[in-house]
């Protein structure tokens, strides 16, 4: 017993080495990331926030100063800015709806038996590997009735009353995009879906056929309720990422025509790059941000009344 | 070889205190089981020894050496995981030579000890396959080669056989008695299984809540257990435990029988008796009768649950077969001497 | 499960209609990118929209490949995205294994961190981002777009690392210990060879992300001799916007690199990058 209240040379060293392994070794090896993370993302989101309460033109650059609300004023009776949101929301539930009942029925379908399984896998998952520029171009062109086959198509199907390219209607610019995004976020959710279905022990479902439940049963007793705590997570995070993501509609659309298909995140970046108005830009940014954070503590208070896991 | 020694050692994660004052003196090429239920602190006081897990509070030295500070790999001492463990990347050979390798030892010197291990452990045929082509017994093996090539100044297991079916473990039990009466090493071995605690160790220490509740050579563990928790614990099938009141120069049962034992304390509760130190006798003789609620006939043996009147349910366990069916009447009676005694506190009584 | 796959006509052919229906659906507008590209220019009206071209050509290759910019910005693209690619991987598979290996003080509110950054808008630090760099008077520099990216993939690309680090037992690092092994040492030898899969996938992921990346590499990019592959093939098809085979020809290669990265890593998907959210 003397031995533990003796003041061993090496209790000193043990405290150094606690203090080692546990304090600085891992920010050895975390140090690169985070000083990136912060000089890069962290410091600039700040500034950005900055940004926002102050006038900043880069064309007029003397009149850069301190703004206030002024730029948050201007938000608010910007109809601009109403139009975008509501373009927002068709944008990101209208891409969101399709692009998860698609990828569920894909993962389903990727999750039974049948031969070439591995092959078809792939090949399903490739558009979520072309490159988002490739992708809009590619959407765009499909849409242009003089060399891409939909409009004739859609046209034939009576959707259409001629073969007019779509990207060019007020009315339906818009589900050009929408259409690039589901073709591109199919994938995503067939994945995350797959994963999860795959984490379902297959004695559930021999036990669930032992007691009689039929196919539908078991999908609706068995699986949906194993999914949803993670359908909630997936959905929400790609909620925001959709809503956020500009380059599909900057590329085929450039937001137009007349602003038809302008939704925050375009509207953000032209204001940004084609007016170099970063101040109005920078209080957008914000205000898409909050609406984005209430949404998720929506999703996240409501998953919590529904799924009890 | 080594003299492992532990004074006053604890173990703490935060407020949570794992391991309480362990004293624990490891001579010279002994075999120590640690054995307990799980969550009792055994694999980690193991881990502590191996310098896996870091040590709260106490010393724990080798040969008078204090190891408190020294990190896993200047120890010198070897692990035989759960798990195995065996690097998946690298070939049975490079596995077992892998701390030969470390060391920065020459190809030949390696190879040759390699194969001289893989030829005990009979392995020499898969020295060049992976991990993942053999099956759990041969890991196991690799696993035991790997530690042998360390040539270590002790051998730690933690539960080296708990994922083996039944039958290799008995085959694996026996491989590891012979390697250590071959190596006369230093050898630690953790278990929850009292079957492996009591045919391996020259000394079994039980552990039960962080805290060592004893230890002692097998036979002193089933003969004198220190207290109900190590006396049910060891041996199988567990011992019964009915409760008794003091008495004039002896207990009273709960059916009223006086078992003389002179010379008990008055602070007895209760008393433990063996299944294989009860025996079916002539109603006469007996001292307690029920009706037989399960046999099992085992062959070499047969057990019998009965419930006693009075007292509740007992095992009794008989050589040879008994013709007994559920529902026949029997009685029992206790072998003389073979009876523990216990107070509130589940502390041994020792008889005057 | 089995009784329904193996009888039922009708949920046959209803698998096999959905097996069809995904597969156009993913490749058809791939197909059609490539169509075009290999019809000759006097065909591209006449044929429009014929399903299958009367004849090919790898002329709008060639063209495209020695008569624009397209080998330079290739050549910017594959600098900045491999770059970006191994720099990324490196940093964040230190990260990875620090949040997989160690529980420290802090560790709560670095992940908090690092998950704040895939949340909000990355346009939200476009116009700062802008302005520092254009004060450094690093504008039209790929090493500034290198930096950019490299902080934006960091964090997934940690995630990502992280559930592979996971995947591997601390029992072998115990081992290795025990065999002599310094935590360094082990991590070299044991560590990293069993991670070889991982990296491969996180350095796949975070160069396609590279390669994608428009919004950025416009903002930060204005001179010719510097543009990435995307910002040169939207000047492309804003220049010669009636060239459509020469268009599509490009296009075509832009696809090579990220699908021979996609064919690398899309056997890890499933597995590694859920293997994290499926427990949350």
């Amino acid at each position: 017993m003397t031995a533990s209240h003796r003041k061993a040379p090496g209790e000193i060293r043990a405290r150094r080495s606690f203090y080692w392994t546990h304090v600085v070794e891992p920010y050895l090896y975390l140090t690169p990331a985070i000083v990136l993370i912060a000089l890069v993302i962290l410091v600039p989101l700040v500034i950005g926030i900055s940004y926002s309460f102050q006038s900043i033109m880069l064309l007029r650059p003397k009149e850069a100063a301190w703004a206030g609300l002024d730029n948050y004023v201007a938000l608010w009776g910007d109809r601009m800015f109403w139009i975008a949101l509501e373009n927002t929301f068709v944008w990101t539930f209208g891409s969101l709806f399709f692009q998860f009942f698609l990828g569920l029925g894909l993962a389903l379908l990727l999750n039974t038996r049948f031969t070439g399984r591995r092959l078809f896998q792939a090949l399903v998952f490739l558009p979520w590997a072309v490159p988002t520029f490739l992708s809009a171009l590619v959407w765009a062109w499909l849409f242009n009735p003089l060399i891409g086959p939909l409009p004739h198509w859609l046209a034939a199907l009576g959707v259409l009353s001629e073969p007019y390219n779509i990207l060019g209607d007020p009315d339906l610019a818009i589900w050009g995009p929408i259409a690039a995004n589901i073709w591109f976020g199919v994938p995503f959710f067939a994945i995350t879906l797959l994963a999860a279905l795959q984490s379902i022990p297959s004695e559930l479902y021999e036990a669930a056929e032992i007691d009689g439940a039929s196919a539908w049963q078991g999908f609706t007793k068995i699986t949906l309720p194993f999914l949803a705590p993670m359908i909630a997570i997936t959905v929400m995070l790609r909620t925001i990422w959709i809503a956020n993501f500009a380059d599909l509609i900057f590329i085929m659309t450039g937001g137009g025509p007349a602003n038809s298909s302008q939704i925050l995140s375009t509207y953000i970046f032209t204001t940004a790059f084609k007016k170099l108005d970063f101040g109005y830009a920078s209080a957008l940014s914000v205000a898409l941000l909050l609406l984005l954070f209430l949404y998720a503590v929506l999703v996240l208070f409501l998953r919590r009344k529904v799924v009890r896991v | 070889m080594a003299r492992l020694e532990l004074t006053g050692v604890e173990k703490r994660y935060g407020a949570v205190e794992v391991l309480r004052d362990v004293n624990l003196r490891i001579n010279d090429g002994e075999f120590i089981v640690l054995v307990g239920p799980s969550g009792c602190g055994k694999s980690t006081l193991l881990r502590m020894i191996a310098g896996l897990e870091e040590i709260s509070e106490g010393e724990f030295s080798i040969d008078g050496k204090r190891m408190n500070e020294v990190p896993p790999r200047d120890r010198d001492i070897a692990m035989v995981f759960q798990s195995y463990a065996l690097y998946p990347h690298m070939d049975v050979a490079r596995n077992m030579g892998f701390s030969m390798e470390i060391r920065g030892e020459g190809t030949p010197a390696r190879r040759s000890k390699v194969a001289a291990a893989a030829a005990t452990l009979g392995l020499s045929a898969l020295t060049a396959r992976l991990p993942k082509a053999l099956s759990g017994g041969q890991r196991q093996r690799v696993a035991m080669g790997r530690a042998i090539v360390r040539d270590p100044r002790a051998f730690l297991f933690d539960e080296p056989l708990s994922n083996l079916d039944a039958a290799l473990r008995v085959e694996m039990r026996l491989e590891i008695a012979r390697l250590h009466r071959r190596l006369d090493a230093t050898m630690v071995y953790v278990t929850h299984d009292q079957v492996e605690a009591l045919t391996l160790a020259d000394r079994i220490v039980v552990l039960n809540g962080g805290i060592i509740q004893q230890v002692g050579t097998p036979l002193d563990l089933y003969e004198t257990p220190a207290n109900r928790f190590v006396a049910q614990f060891i041996g199988s099938p567990t011992m019964n435990v009915i409760a008794v009141t003091p008495a004039e120069g002896g207990v009273r049962l709960g059916n009223g029988v006086l078992l003389a034992l002179p010379g008990v304390s008055i602070d007895v509760t209760e008393l433990g008796i063996r299944p294989e130190h009860l025996d079916l006798a002539d109603p006469a003789a007996s001292t307690m009768t029920g009706i037989a609620d399960v046999v099992e006939h085992l062959g070499s043996d047969t057990n019998i649950y009965a419930q006693v009147e009075g007292i509740g349910p007992l095992m009794v366990r008989q050589h040879g077969h008994v013709a007994l069916r559920p529902g026949d009447p029997v009685d029992i009676a206790i072998q003389p001497g073979k009876a523990h005694l216990f107070d509130t506190a589940g502390k041994a009584l020792r008889q005057a | 499960m089995a009784t329904w796959q193996r009888a039922n006509p009708l949920m046959r052919t209803g698998k096999l209609a959905a097996i069809a229906f995904y597969l156009c659906f993913a490749l058809f507008p791939l197909y059609w990118l490539i169509k075009i590209a290999v019809t000759p220019d006097r065909l591209i009206y006449t044929e429009g929209t014929a399903l299958w071209p009367s004849e090919f050509t790898i002329g709008n290759f060639t063209t495209v490949i020695w008569q624009t910019d397209f080998l330079r910005f290739f050549g910017n693209s594959l600098i900045v995205s491999l770059s970006t690619a191994a720099i990324a991987t490196l940093i964040a598979a230190g990260a990875g294994y620090a949040f997989s290996r160690f529980d420290f003080r802090g560790k709560r509110l670095v992940i908090a961190l690092m998950l704040l950054t895939q949340m909000f808008p990355l346009l939200m630090i476009i116009a700062p981002i802008y302005r520092i760099i254009a004060a450094m008077g690093l504008l039209n520099s790929l090493s500034s777009l290198i930096l950019v990216y490299i902080a934006f993939n960091i964090p997934f690309a940690t995630f990502l690392m992280q559930s592979f680090f996971d995947g591997i037992p601390k029992d072998l690092e115990d081992a290795a210990m025990m065999d002599g092994c310094t935590r360094f040492q082990s991590l070299r030898k044991v560590i990293l060879p069993l991670t070889l899969p991982g990296l491969g996938a996180t350095l796949g992921f975070v160069f396609t992300a590279a390669w994608s990346e428009v919004l950025f590499a416009l903002m930060l990019i204005k001179s010719n001799a510097s543009m990435t592959f995307p910002v040169g093939l939207l000047t492309f098809v804003s220049k010669f916007s009636v060239d459509w085979g020469q268009m599509m020809a490009a296009g075509v290669l832009a696809l090579v690199p990220s699908c021979m990265f996609f064919i690398f890593i899309q056997r890890y998907l499933v597995q590694g990058l859920t293997s994290g959210a499926v427990k949350g």
